[in-house]
């Protein structure tokens, strides 16, 4: 999600309007199938990983890797197959409190202790870096996890901070005043526009 | 939005948007490191001309989670010197360099000067008999909490309505919700004019307590009696106190609330206060993460909850 | 001397008589010639009166001019500055001063310090040791100093039984008691009206009944004893009612009514400025309309300002700390002109003759004639100006019409004989 509009404030929220579409339904998919695998084999096995997705993009792919992880199987994965699932919003954290509105979208819920776990961060567009950073500093309040990986759909560049992904769905180039849009159809690049007054 | 004075500041919209933010801030006050950065850099001053430890207390830990600093003026520890005007003792506050002033006084209308005196937000934690709006936030947030949307709830507020900031504060608040209120009081103790307001009334709590969704208990004081407010606090609770016996009249999914500090024995028992039914700690705990919520509005988030002037749409 | 020392010239007169186009001619301190066309001639000042109205000074019954005891509020000085801005020559100073004026020597005092001031200055005696309402002043001592009114004004006389035996007292003097009306049992505490307002805003209130209660306890007792009693500052409904009646009735009971209690309702306690604070309080608009009826009908025979300086510091206390009172000297007169919907004629009825009258000022009220004292106030009632308070001649700042806009306002002042204002600038 990264940089999208918070559409809880009328006087800056905006519509996308969409230009290009860089994957459809499959794509997403396979994608999601692969970094599942991914993860399993970086990790070997998944019996001290946890998936906690960042709001609000996030979330959703986190539940889908969640359930590929499940499908993948007890004999590959090592003795567990359900990974536990947690969704952080980092709204308290972000380093642009004051600048402009900011109002977490929903509650953070990380039911797990995640001292020595490794975490999987997951989001679905990794953009200037700002908002993973925002979750290492809130997942320092939760506990020490043992390691911390990111997991996107879409890495689009225009990195302000040194943060990179383990696991990419696709590196996508774009301009920064672009949005990309990632929806269970797909994902689009396209542009915000504002509303008429 | 800049300050925080009344209820009315926030209007209905602005009451479900603290309640809503308020789940996040019980989130954080949960977790093993109960703190955010939200606030860094941000002072907080609390000015408490009137004694009240537990609010006080309440508010810097709400701004010490969210990571500001905090400084304390309270007339009782003397900090604030007697003989200083109000208004030298806030610009001088003011010169320090603050972000926010949490103020408490017994004289009506003080928030409502220091706004006018100062850039920092003014939050209101009490002025004389007037507003205590952070109270009626934890008050509706306690039951949400219990009860889901307070619309079409019957909430009974019990007790010395006149003098009750809280009162005033939760009739505002639990009506902009959509509550249908009811003041029991004897007609000593209710305002002189009602006109205007969103309640009903009643002399007789035995009348209508098997009825409520919530009873809320107000403290009596006992100056009333030298007021010739009350003839004794004994005959007050006979007819007014929630007793053993009016506990068993009260349904089982109802709720007992109070603001505290309790008077046991008088508006209350301490079989009533400590009853399932009763919510008392609740409402403490989320006081906290109201005054959070509060807090973060006024200093953080950048967002505008000003409700829309009467007239508007 | 020859010739005119002072000409208003271009007004129109208005006192008590009736209405006249003429010009106006003054020689040491008396009105020598009122007629169309007067020639000046070198050496004579010239006062321009055109399209104003030259009326008798205004004369105020009712203002705190603070000294002895409050001069960082205000002085004799400043306040008969005001005075005089405001189209007043002469004011009656209230005796709840400290010490208050309750002996001859005191009332000696404040007597001398007006003798310089920019109008007249006479005082209110008051009607108890200390106004503590338990032993009757020595108002035969003062009366022979020419005082002529009495009042324990911020308190209302408590004790029936004394109130009537001062009454009875007064008989003899030929002076006039005059009541602040408030039962201070039933008003202990209060901070406001009590009403909707202060029950919204969490303020304890004063009932209008705290004021009607001694002003229907005072007309049995002028009743009773068949002495003069004059209200001051009505500001309710009943009050008014009760007065008209009691007038009807062929009693010798006058009233006045400030212009706060025909202007500001309750309603501005909102803001908690206790600019606004007053006693007795702002009421309600049902309230205003019976004073403004009242004014207009004969109920009420003053407009008298109550004056009540105080220190911005005082005033900017919580509202339940703060003093009650509000200035009044230099805006009254336009507020009376641009609220009221009354012809000028009656207004100034209201604002000098009636007054000087009730007050006994026989030099001053009218009329404006030759052969009486030179105090007049020139008046245009067009001019729209706006309340500034840091351009009011008081020492204190607390109007509660800052910005407010006004129609009508003094050009010129002149007391006996010397121009103490003009053109709207005091002269020293």
């Amino acid at each position: 999600m990264a940089e999208r509009e918070r559409t809880v404030m009328p006087p800056r929220g905006g519509i996308f309007v969409p230009k290009t579409q860089v994957m459809d339904a499959a794509d997403l998919r396979r994608a999601v199938t692969r970094i599942a695998h991914e993860i399993v084999e970086r990790n070997h096995g998944v019996d001290d990983v946890a998936l906690i997705g960042l709001q609000t993009g996030g979330v959703p792919l986190a539940h889908r890797l969640h359930d590929a992880l499940r499908t993948i199987g007890a004999d590959q994965m090592g003795s567990r197959t359900d990974v536990p699932l947690g969704s952080l919003d980092v709204a308290f954290y972000r380093d642009d409190i004051g600048l402009r509105p900011v109002l977490p979208e929903a509650v953070t819920d990380i039911p797990f202790d995640l001292t020595g776990m490794t975490v999987v961060l997951v989001d679905d567009v990794l953009f200037t870096g700002r908002t993973v950073r925002a979750a290492l500093n809130a997942l320092n309040d939760y506990g020490r996890p043992l390691a911390v990986q990111l997991a996107v759909m879409i890495d689009r560049g225009h990195r302000q901070l040194p943060i990179r992904p383990d696991f990419v769905g696709k590196n996508v180039p774009t301009r920064f005043d672009e949005q990309v849009d990632v929806a269970d159809d797909g994902v689009t690049i396209g542009e915000i526009a504002r509303p008429q007054p | 939005m800049k300050h925080l004075l009344s209820v009315q500041d926030l209007g209905a919209e602005g009451v479900h948007e603290v309640m809503r933010l308020t789940d996040s801030f019980v989130e954080v006050s949960g977790r093993a490191i109960p703190r955010v950065p939200a606030l860094r850099g941000k002072t907080v001053v609390s000015l408490f001309y009137e004694d009240s430890t537990r609010t006080r207390l309440s508010f810097e830990t709400a701004a010490k989670r969210l990571s500001a600093d905090t400084m304390t003026f309270s007339v009782s520890s003397s900090s604030v010197n007697k003989g200083e005007s109000l208004r030298d003792t806030v610009e001088t506050i003011e010169a320090m360099g603050i972000d926010a002033v949490v103020v408490r006084h017994k004289s009506s209308g003080v928030p409502w000067r220091i706004a006018s005196w100062v850039n920092a937000s003014v939050i209101n934690a009490g002025d004389g008999w007037h507003q205590h709006p952070t109270q009626a936030l934890l008050d509706c947030y306690t039951i949400r909490s219990r009860k889901g949307d307070l619309g079409g709830l019957r909430i009974a507020i019990v007790g010395d309505v006149m003098h009750s900031r809280v009162a005033r504060s939760d009739v505002d608040a639990f009506a902009a919700l959509g509550a249908e209120v009811l003041l029991v009081a004897p007609p000593t103790l209710l305002p002189a004019s009602l006109e205007g307001w969103p309640v009903k009334i009643t002399h007789s709590l035995d009348e209508v307590i098997g009825g409520l969704d919530v009873i809320y208990l107000l403290r009596i004081q006992r100056e009333r009696m030298t007021e010739a407010l009350l003839p004794s606090l004994r005959e007050y609770r006979a007819v007014y106190g929630l007793t053993a016996d009016r506990l068993r009249a009260l349904r089982r999914d109802a709720l007992v609330m109070h603001p505290g500090p309790m008077n046991r024995g008088v508006e209350i028992d301490a079989e009533a206060a400590e009853d399932e039914r009763s919510v008392i700690t609740a409402q403490v705990s989320n006081g906290v993460a109201v005054r959070m919520a509060v807090l973060y509005l006024l200093l953080g988030s950048g967002a505008d909850l000003v409700a829309p002037p009467a007239g508007d749409q | 001397m020859n010739g005119h020392a002072l000409v208003i010239r271009g007004g129109e007169v208005v006192d008590h008589r009736g209405r006249r186009v003429a010009d106006v001619a003054v020689r040491a301190g008396t009105i020598t010639a009122v007629e169309p066309g007067i020639d000046a001639g070198p050496g004579v000042r010239v006062l321009d009166a055109s399209g104003c109205v030259v009326a008798p000074g205004l004369v105020d019954l009712h203002a705190h001019l603070r000294e002895p005891g409050g001069e960082a509020a205000e002085t004799v000085e400043t306040a008969s500055r005001a005075a005089a801005r405001g189209g007043y020559t002469a004011v009656v100073a209230m005796p709840n001063t400290d010490p208050p004026i309750d002996s001859a020597a005191v009332a000696r005092q404040v007597l001398e310090l007006g003798r310089h001031a920019l109008c007249d200055v006479g005082v209110a005696g008051a009607i108890t040791v200390g106004r503590k309402g338990e032993q009757l002043a020595p108002m035969a001592e003062l009366a022979d100093l020419g005082v002529r009114l009495f009042t324990d004004d911020g308190s209302g006389v408590q004790d029936t039984r004394l109130m009537r035996r001062a009454l009875q007292y007064s008989l003899a003097l030929g002076i006039t008691l005059a009541q602040h009306c408030e039962d201070a049992s039933l008003a202990a505490g209060g901070q406001m009206h009590e009403g909707t307002w202060s029950s919204k805003l969490g303020m304890p209130g004063i009932p209008a009944e705290a004021e009607e209660l001694m002003v229907m306890r005072d007309i049995a007792l002028v009743r009773l004893t068949g002495a003069p009693v004059h209200f001051l500052h009505l500001s309710t409904a009943g009050s008014v009612a009760m007065v008209r009646a009691a007038k009807d009735q062929g009693l010798p009971v006058t009233a006045e009514a400030a212009p706060h209690h025909f202007t500001l309702t309750h309603a501005e306690a909102e803001s908690f400025d206790p600019v606004y604070k007053v006693n007795p309080p702002l009421r309600t608009d049902d309230d205003v309309a019976a004073v403004k009826r009242g004014l207009a009908d004969g109920a009420i025979d003053a407009i008298a300002t109550d004056h009540a300086p105080h220190t911005q510091e005082a005033k900017e206390a919580p509202w339940d700390e703060a003093p009650p009172g509000m200035l009044g000297l230099e805006t009254a007169l336009s507020l009376a002109l641009t609220e009221l919907g009354l012809p000028i004629d009656a207004v100034l009825a209201l604002m000098s003759w009636q007054p000087a009258r009730i007050a006994g000022l026989i030099e001053h009220g009218g009329p404006v004639a030759p052969g009486r004292p030179a105090n007049v106030t020139v008046i245009d009632p067009a001019e729209r100006w706006t309340v500034q308070p840091e351009r009011l001649a008081s020492r204190a700042r607390n109007t509660p019409y800052a910005g407010r806009p006004l129609v009508g306002r003094v050009r010129h002042t002149v007391l006996r004989g010397e121009a103490v204002v003009v053109g709207g600038e005091a002269q020293r």
